[in-house]
């Protein structure tokens, strides 16, 4: 383990962001960028939710119930990039032998499961009045609950171990294996004809109203802040955590 | 101003339970979210002050 880190030390030796794969180095740049993204999710969803409510139009055939998208849409399209983040610093950390990578990796995990149980609960409460059922079996949410499924394997795998390397590299691989359930649920609805519409939003054309659009997005932007501030707080919160004797650390936890 | 009263917002075109019963969810994820990060962080500043006392 420690041959591997010094060996990939030389590789990188010399470029810029090596530096910040270092925990004393990265954690006071974590807490800018935490502080950076709490001010961006306040603002952002202030404006989101206020053009959401506000500006917005009532849908021609949904009425009011529509306007869960806001946060509905932006939860599940959290919910998969921020696997793909985590899958991606375990695979890092698998490859590199990096501490910091499977910090990152373990600090995304909660927000990422708690993104997915945002998108299933509003979810159902959308489909109950639109399709007249809180639940069904349907591929897309079938493979979004995969996906909180995963998250809660990965996180327990990654405590169920005394040695802490262990539980580092058994969760990575859950994560890497789990990655192949992102795709699946990003084009479920085109594969399978099932209930879940398709996407209303692609590029160059759209079939929402612009600024139902402009609410959604702007909300999506909310949630992305709010994401990479509660996992740079968790990272340093891990920080802490696995550098506890390190005499750095003493000076910058005030 | 798209609502006539805020009676007609809070009712959500008679939608307020599923509407409210989302966006209250987030909330409440989000606060518990927050305090889960701030239980965690004080256990883990308590847990490494300890280590840096006894020598």
């Amino acid at each position: 383990m420690a041959r591997t880190e010094q060996q990939s030390n030389d590789k990188f030796a010399g470029r810029w962001f090596w530096r910040y794969a270092s925990p004393a180095t990265f954690y006071p740049l974590a807490g800018k960028i935490e502080k950076i993204g709490w001010v961006l999710a306040v603002l952002l969803a202030v404006i989101g939710l206020y053009m959401g409510f506000f500006v917005a139009p009532t849908d021609a055939t949904q009425g009011e119930v529509y306007r869960v998208i806001f946060i509905h849409v932006p939860a599940a399209w959290m919910t998969m990039v921020i696997y793909l983040a985590m899958a991606f610093w375990a695979g890092t950390g698998l490859v590199l032998g990096t501490r910091l990578s499977f910090m990152m990796s373990h600090a995304l995990a909660p927000t990422g499961a708690i993104m997915a149980v945002v998108a299933l609960w509003t979810g159902a409460l959308w489909g109950r009045p639109t399709w007249g059922t809180y639940w069904v079996w349907d591929a897309r949410i079938t493979s979004t609950l995969i996906l909180f499924f995963l998250y809660v394997g990965y996180m327990a795998l990654a405590a169920a171990f005394d040695d802490k390397k262990k539980g580092d590299r058994a969760s990575a691989l859950i994560a890497l294996v789990g990655a192949i359930n992102v795709p699946i649920i990003y084009f479920s609805v085109k594969w399978w004809t099932t209930l879940h519409q398709g996407s209303s939003v692609r590029p160059g054309s759209s079939s929402m109203a612009t600024t139902m659009l402009w609410a959604m997005l702007i909300m999506t932007f909310a949630f992305w802040a709010y994401c990479v501030a509660a996992s740079m707080h968790r990272l340093r919160t891990q920080i802490i955590e696995r550098e506890q004797g390190a005499a750095w650390l003493k000076e910058a936890v005030k | 101003m798209i609502w006539e009263s805020w009676s007609a917002f809070w009712d959500m075109g008679g939608r307020g339970f599923f509407v409210w019963g989302s966006y209250g969810a987030l909330l409440f994820a989000v606060i518990a979210e927050l305090v889960s990060l701030r239980s965690a962080r004080k256990a883990a500043i308590q847990s490494m002050q300890e280590t840096h006392e006894t020598p």
